[in-house]
């Protein structure tokens, strides 16, 4: 059995058929018990009071952002080396969920932001890939619809992709390549040292959990429709062309 | 039921809501094009006595 078999679309409908249903009810649990156990149930920091409430909806939506353009970097390249069309339609499928959590992250950060550092926004080193990012995500939705073909959409898609990585590599690093900006650093580290208490790190965790299975089933079920789509519109010419 | 958010009440509770708001929206929009696009194919391959996928 290879990974290649569900670039067949029959393969990948059935497939993903099974998976939806559980992916979309533990995405559901996750985020649903994340998120109330984060405001409902954390104590306010000592010195952010309850704004700190804000880490789980922002971290989990920043990560999404970013590993939400890898992923549509993978599927790109999987479509321009292999030509699969399932991985292209699941990079376009893709893109409007990492937009928005792009702006999630975003205006998270920005409210969080008035009250503690003063400002909503700053030419910060991350916030502004971060908002370089959300412009490539647009761009990118806007070059899908734009073009007729799909293939040639795909392609030239792909290759926007290939450039926006920078960027999104940018917003995942920038706070570790300049050591200046308003942001701190990562919250969650593997290196050695507290830097998050156990009462936000658990909720926390929980609630990446969530957002990370609620792309895997948006993606899937919009992946889905992207399919039937695209053989609703090869369907649609061949009756123009015998009619 | 509702926590004491303090001072910062509207921040953390606009926090939420676009927040939520922006992901309902994301949700009913891909639901809605993924119905539509399966009633739309049905009703084509209704047409041509066909159903693959």
């Amino acid at each position: 059995m290879s990974i290649w078999e569900y670039a067949n679309p029959k393969k990948f409908m059935q497939t993903s058929s099974a998976v939806l249903p559980w992916a979309t009810a533990l995405a559901g649990a996750a985020m649903l018990v994340g998120l109330i156990w984060g405001f409902f149930f954390t104590p306010d920091d000592f010195r952010q009071g309850s704004t700190v409430k804000i880490i789980f909806l922002h971290v989990p939506a920043a990560m999404m952002a970013i590993n939400i353009w890898v992923m549509m970097l993978i599927t790109s390249l999987i479509w321009l080396i292999r030509r699969h069309h399932v991985s292209a339609l699941a990079a376009k499928a893709a893109a409007p969920v990492g937009a928005v959590m792009t702006l999630i992250g975003l205006f998270t950060g920005a409210v969080w932001g008035q009250p503690m550092w003063g400002t909503w926004w700053a030419w910060d080193p991350r916030l502004t890939s971060f908002l370089i990012l959300f412009l490539f995500y647009l761009g990118y939705i806007a070059l899908w619809e734009a073009i007729e073909d799909s293939d040639t959409a795909a392609d030239l898609t792909s290759v926007l992709c290939l450039v926006g990585s920078v960027f999104a590599l940018l917003s995942r690093y920038a706070v570790n390549f300049w050591n200046q900006g308003l942001h701190q650093g990562a919250s969650l580290s593997l290196a050695p040292g507290t830097r998050m208490d156990w009462a936000y790190k658990a909720p926390l965790y929980v609630a990446m959990a969530g957002f990370v299975l609620f792309f895997v089933a948006l993606v899937l079920l919009r992946t889905r429709t992207e399919i039937r789509a695209r053989r609703l519109k090869a369907l649609m010419a061949r009756e123009r062309i015998e009619a | 039921m509702m926590p004491d958010l303090g001072r910062y009440a509207v921040e953390v509770s606009a926090a939420y809501v676009v927040s939520l708001a922006l992901i309902a929206a994301l949700v009913a929009i891909s639901l809605a094009r993924g119905a539509r696009v399966r009633r739309q194919l049905r009703e084509v391959e209704a047409r041509r006595g066909r159903t693959d996928v």
